[in-house]
């Protein structure tokens, strides 16, 4: 049966016929004063695609890098194998220093440590880093899993970066958690959320 | 009158019940260019989403040459734009005839506490009726009156240059450094009308 709301067929046969969107709002945590901030439930197999969204993380330590890893275990150990890559953009305010380099000593092959998304950050009170990563297919048990990462963050010396990572957690065991933190110190403050892409 | 499923509300009148899962990317506005000095946004610009993102497509330019497709913020309603920005540029490059390529931060068109319109392309041109520019720009957290505000941009263009065709991905990201609440945003090439094209601003729920 059909339900009419002002002329427009809103549920069909027990199904909605309005679009409700592909991007779906799983999980939100946002940081106060916090040594880290972990995702354990909302990773499994209902979206190939996991996207966090990762705004205004501040930092309380001053020259410190934000990291992530993930977890086979629902979040008793963050230390899954990891092959990345790390590049980055930045751009002095002084405009005295440009780079797009290679990160060779922030990358990781076969390492089990958390994976450097940023530059060392700095705290003052604006500073902060905002940026984006997806995470692809975490709960396959044949495939290793794909992750890519962007994030626009203000390194200590007032200097403006635009950094990549990329990778895979060598594994065929599902990831079903995700923490971040600060190499040292608390995350001052910050919001990150969980969505879960939909098969178009 | 409500709809219940399985002791689920589903509709409570007219309204989908918020236990519903409904998506996240929320169409806040479209405009179309069509001749068009300009396109700005200077509503639903404020705290009612930590981000928001935009989407420019097939963005074609009014003038031939030395022309590029840009953006700026407003503090102020869009009375002005033209808050300080530092931010970086670079983009990998590769032509239609597969003898050049190329990847290379762009000093000459970053910005280090500037007021200027930022950058969102390659050079483009009018002479092609198929040539245009389409891309993303996501900002965060603009209402914020803590933090300064940084963005994500990305875009992808077709161009002739110098006798030959090139694909150019474009890469542009930074921060409006502001503690002053952002709510509007222009977009304009660098010289003459936006020909053609659609932005759309959505925020992100």
């Amino acid at each position: 049966m059909p339900f009419i709301s002002n002329g427009t067929t809103i549920l069909d046969n027990g199904a909605f016929s309005a679009s409700l969107g592909s991007l779906i709002l799983l999980s939100e945590q946002t940081a106060s004063a916090s040594a880290s901030i972990s995702f354990t439930s909302g990773l499994d197999s209902t979206y190939p695609i996991y996207k966090f969204e990762l705004i205004n993380i501040h930092a309380a330590t001053n020259d410190t890098p934000f990291k992530f890893q993930g977890s086979t275990d629902g979040g008793s150990n963050y230390n899954v194998t990891m092959t990345t890559t790390r590049f980055k953009a930045g751009h002095n305010e002084a405009d005295s220093y440009y780079t797009l380099s290679y990160e060779t000593g922030t990358d990781q092959g076969q390492g089990t440590g958390f994976q450097q998304i940023s530059q060392n950050m700095g705290n003052l009170n604006d500073e902060n880093g905002s940026g984006e990563l997806y995470l692809f297919a975490p709960s396959s048990t044949t495939f290793v899993k794909h992750f890519m990462c962007r994030f626009a963050n203000q390194q200590h010396a007032e200097q403006g970066y635009d950094d990549f990572t990329a990778g895979y957690f060598n594994t065929t065991s599902a990831i079903n958690a995700i923490q971040y933190k600060f190499e040292s110190g608390n995350i001052d403050s910050g919001t990150i959320k969980l969505y879960g892409i939909k098969d178009s | 009158m409500a709809v219940v499923s399985g002791g689920t509300t589903l509709i409570d009148n007219g309204a989908l019940d918020a236990g519903v899962p409904t998506g996240s990317l929320i169409l806040l506005s479209t405009q179309t260019a069509s001749a068009s000095a300009s396109i700005s946004f200077t509503s639903d610009i404020d705290s009612t989403y930590d981000s928001y993102v935009f989407k420019f497509i097939n963005i074609h330019p009014g003038t031939d040459w030395n022309n590029w497709f840009a953006f700026q913020a407003s503090t102020n309603g869009g009375s002005s734009y033209g808050v300080t920005v530092t931010n970086t540029a670079f983009r990998p490059y590769h032509n239609e005839a597969g003898s050049q390529t190329g990847l290379n931060y762009l000093d000459s068109y970053d910005q280090a506490q500037s007021t200027a319109f930022i950058r969102l392309c390659e050079d483009t041109s009018s002479a092609n009726a198929d040539e245009n520019l389409s891309g993303t720009i996501q900002i965060f957290n603009p209402s914020s009156t803590t933090f300064v505000k940084h963005y994500l941009g990305r875009s992808q263009t077709g161009i002739s240059k110098v006798g030959q065709a090139y694909t150019v991905d474009w890469y542009g990201a930074g921060y409006f450094n502001t503690t002053s609440a952002i709510n509007a945003f222009q977009f304009k090439m660098n010289s003459g009308n936006i020909d053609d094209g659609i932005i759309k601003m959505y925020g992100v729920k």
